[in-house]
């Protein structure tokens, strides 16, 4: 037994973006179709000589079907996969071990979210009967538990701890205003967000991620054959997914001031992918930052802050732009916007602008010799989520 | 020997200013305040918090039949009292019938059950309401009240029944059409002249039933929803002004159904031992019930007395309550309606979404709340014991105000609960402004209306400040 990943099997040769924004013009076919083609054009490669698909989508369609229709792709497999907000990344890993298994030699995973056809703010949850006694609260009220929780473990003013992780939206704003695809590009400061109306707990509509439509995905083939495609391909390094129990909401141990299933999918693929130092390893990392206290809690999950100082590190810039850890270069979730099922895929697409020196030049991070990117990508609460850690990088091993 | 066994009362803990009516139209209200059921609080809600309160005070007592009166029906059609039968978590063989419609079932069905023979658990409950500045929305109140009837071979009588009386008239003085929004009354007079001998004759009946004398009665519970005949009836019937009871009016209101119950459960609370309690109920005629105190009533301490529950209360705005009632329209949360519950999804887990019981994993001890069938702690699978946590206080270990999300009142306000004794669930908390939460707060678990969804009413549970003295005890969770 077990986990063992499939280090340097895999190469990744093509990622497309759609702009992510609230598309009333355009249909979840119109992202599918739009997500497949920038994805094609990056790889250089036909739909034709995909051999097979993972389509991601959490709410707004169901089975293959809806990407073979739009597409067309005839007498090929199509997967439909779910896993929460988590859903482009594990689209992904599905893909991507269907070619390390040696079944296929050309894939693609493609996530595609249309949620702006809803008619109200917000993700809505698909309602499946139940005895109605499901807790009903917003995922943005729900990650607020984190504040006063993390507040009082580690004696920091509440007041004071609400401005750091307003700081975290302020950067993210920063490098999302340098970002053509992203849903909101203009800046604002930490200052204005503080002053904004609380929503859930402490939180502002600017702690939130935006929401928007899009698509994103990603062409894989094994390592050796990576050349073929592509000179400066990417390699699969890890992909780790941890699903919990819902122990958070049952155990009095649990504090909130951690995200359990986060810092145990990293453990996994730091031990995939032999990371030992991932602070001294990993170039940039693209985490998944649905609300302000997500992202500050994860810096110490994934190993990039001591416990109790990512608060002060969010102060002090390290994962800025120009910090010693850039996180979210691309604006984030916050910035970004975040079409569930696409978010993982769009993490994936930051990472190949970066690690091959392909961002703009007003994002892009300082050069160095760390090679090594990493997406976090989760779905679900504080104490109840999936979570996906993914590491990627230029040189194989 | 048959009587009472004992009681219990639940007054919602909101209270509506009389005079915040009189300053918004000009006109009604008037002095004092009235008892408020809140938006998520119907009358099986408060029946049930009030069997739950009688039931504490009853200690071991097999119960064989619940019966529920009120004039406001959650429900009709389906039984009402079942939801309260599974609240209490009765055996299936235990009955559970509803008497409602008409203000006399609660007066009627007491009566019944005294004279009956089966161990009786009889829950009266309403929500009182009226058109905005009439009399009934002022005077009118909200509760439950519930009395355990028995024989002495059941359980300890506090106070034994003696005699009844009663007087049937078919009167057109009050009425109101299923589901309109006001009951409708014929001139004042008309009322006062046609009661008065049927008020005489059920009190006559009742106290030569019961071998007593006027000058033998201790403490007169009188009530009735014609105001005048209550008040012109007080001075008539003999019973000298100090022992007539006080009939809340300043601080609940008159809780229709529910208030000859609420007003002999107070009466009890203030008895001696060998009292004579008579209690007249004007309705359609009127029923008269003569009980005496036994010398049990001396060790009988209600674990939430009416005056208690009384001082507990906090305001609530005139315009919140226009809008809980729906005589106000104000707009809702721009948010997706909760999906209704599925009837067999929620029959599958009545323990559950009923009863507030969990399972506890026998060898890890682990409280799973909701149930589970898998240890969280060691995995062991199918080895649960069940857990009933609705007596159970916990403890806030973190909450959240959610001003997003769909609530019949927003904002949600929301605690991660940690129980004594072990388990944690996130809940929803009531009858608490979204300033007043703390973490560390003591939290007791009670009965509630999430929402309703395609006409159909969503029960569970929310936690709710510990407020009224002696509340729920502070052991660990009992056995299931």
């Amino acid at each position: 037994m077990g986990s063992h990943g499939i280090k340097d099997q895999v190469a990744i040769i093509g990622v497309g973006c759609t702009p992510f924004a609230e598309h009333w013009d355009s249909s979840l076919d119109d992202l599918i179709i739009d997500g497949a083609q920038a994805t094609y054009a990056s790889a250089g490669v036909a739909q034709d000589d995909i051999d097979a698909f993972w389509f991601g989508t959490s709410q707004s369609a169901a089975s293959g079907l809806a990407m073979g229709g739009p597409l067309k792709i005839h007498g090929k497999p199509i997967t439909r996969v779910e896993n929460y907000c988590a859903t482009g990344s594990e689209a992904m890993r599905q893909a991507a071990y269907a070619v390390a298994s040696g079944a296929y030699d050309l894939v693609m995973a493609l996530g595609a979210e249309k949620v702006k056809d809803g008619g109200y703010q917000g993700l809505n949850a698909f309602p499946i009967p139940t005895d109605g006694t499901q807790r009903t609260l917003t995922a943005a009220a729900m990650f607020s538990l984190i504040l006063p929780a993390y507040a009082a473990k580690y004696s920091i003013d509440e007041d004071d701890l609400r401005y750091a992780v307003a700081k975290i939206a302020e950067k993210n704003h920063y490098n999302g205003a340098r970002n053509p695809l992203a849903q909101f590009r203009r800046e604002t400061s930490a200052e204005q967000i503080c002053q904004m109306a609380a929503v859930a707990g402490r939180l502002s509509v600017f702690d939130c991620a935006g929401v928007a439509d899009g698509a994103a995905g990603a062409i894989m083939c094994r390592a050796e054959d990576a050349h073929k495609y592509c000179d400066d391909p990417l390699y699969i390094k890890a992909l780790s997914v941890v699903a919990g129990t819902g122990a958070g909401s049952l155990d009095p141990d649990y504090d909130y001031t951690t995200l359990n299933e986060s810092k145990w999918a990293a453990e996994d693929a730091y031990s995939q992918a032999d990371v030992t130092d991932p602070r001294a390893e990993i170039a940039m990392a693209e985490v998944h930052d649905c609300f302000t206290p997500t992202e500050l809690v994860l810096m110490e999950d994934l190993g990039f802050s001591n416990r109790g100082e990512a608060y002060r590190d969010v102060l002090d810039g390290a994962f800025a732009l120009d910090g010693r850890l850039p996180v979210n270069t691309d604006g984030g979730l916050k910035s970004f916007g975040h079409p569930v099922g696409a978010s993982g895929l769009r993490m994936l697409y930051e990472v190949w602008l970066q690690l091959r020196g392909a961002a703009p030049d007003d994002r892009k991070i300082p050069a160095g010799d760390r090679t090594l990117g990493l997406t976090h990508n989760l779905g679900g609460y504080p104490g109840e989520m999936v979570s996906f850690v993914g590491i990627y990088g230029t040189e194989p091993g | 020997m048959r009587g009472i066994i004992a009681a219990g009362v639940h007054i919602p803990y909101h209270r509506l200013d009389r005079s915040e009516i009189t300053a918004l139209f000009g006109q009604g209200g008037g002095r004092g305040t009235r008892s408020v059921a809140s938006y998520d609080e119907d009358t099986t809600t408060m029946g049930a918090e009030a069997a739950r309160s009688a039931l504490r005070n009853a200690g071991d007592v097999d119960v064989d039949s619940l019966w529920f009166a009120t004039s406001t029906p959650a429900y009709l059609e389906k039984t009402n009292a079942t939801a309260i039968h599974a609240a209490l978590r009765l055996a299936p063989s235990v009955g559970a019938l509803d008497m409602g419609g008409a203000l006399r079932s609660g007066i009627g069905t007491l009566r019944t059950a005294l004279t009956g023979r089966s161990t009786t658990l009889v829950v009266s409950s309403d929500i009182r309401d009226g058109m905005a500045t009439s009399g009934d929305e002022a005077t009118g109140g909200d509760g439950a009240a519930a009395l355990l009837v028995g024989d002495e071979t059941a359980g300890t009588v506090i106070a034994e029944f003696v005699g009844s009386g009663v007087a049937t008239d078919e009167i057109l003085e009050r009425w109101r059409i299923p589901g309109a929004p006001r009951s409708r009354v014929w001139e004042e007079r008309f009322g006062e002249v046609a009661y008065a001998p049927l008020i005489q004759d059920a009190f006559a009946a009742a106290l030569a039933d019961a071998g007593v004398s006027t000058d033998d009665v201790d403490h007169l519970v009188l009530t009735g929803m014609h105001n005048r005949v209550v008040k012109r009836n007080r001075t008539r019937l003999g019973v000298p002004n100090n022992k007539i009871v006080d009939d809340l009016a300043d601080t609940v209101g008159n809780t229709g159904t529910a208030h000859g119950a609420l007003m002999l459960a107070s009466a009890l609370e203030n008895a001696g031992p060998g009292e004579v309690i008579v209690l007249v109920v004007i309705a359609d005629g009127t029923e008269a019930v003569v009980l005496r105190t036994t010398e049990a009533i001396v060790d009988h301490h209600a674990s939430s007395p009416v005056s208690a529950q009384i001082a507990a209360g906090g305001s609530v705005s005139y315009g919140k309550y226009l809008s809980w009632r729906q005589m106000v329209a104000v707009e809702p949360p721009n948010r997706p309606m909760p999906n209704r519950p599925s009837a067999s999804a929620a029959h599958r887990r009545r323990e559950w979404k009923f009863g507030f019981v969990g399972t506890r994993d026998r060898s890890s001890q682990m409280v799973h709340l909701p149930p589970a069938r898998v240890s969280e702690k060691g995995g062991a699978v199918d080895d649960m014991e069940p857990v009933a946590m609705a007596d159970t206080e916990g403890t806030i270990a973190s909450f959240t105000v959610d001003k997003l999300v769909y609530s019949p009142s927003p904002p949600v306000v929301f605690a991660v609960v940690d129980f004594d004794g072990g388990g944690r669930a996130p809940l929803e908390l009531t009858d608490i402004a979204a300033d007043e939460v703390k973490v560390g707060q003591r939290v007791e678990p009670t009965f509630r209306r999430l929402y309703t969804s395609d006409e159909i009413h969503n029960y569970f549970w929310k936690a709710r400040p510990v407020r009224s003295v002696g509340a729920a005890s502070a052991d660990p969770p009992r056995e299931g």
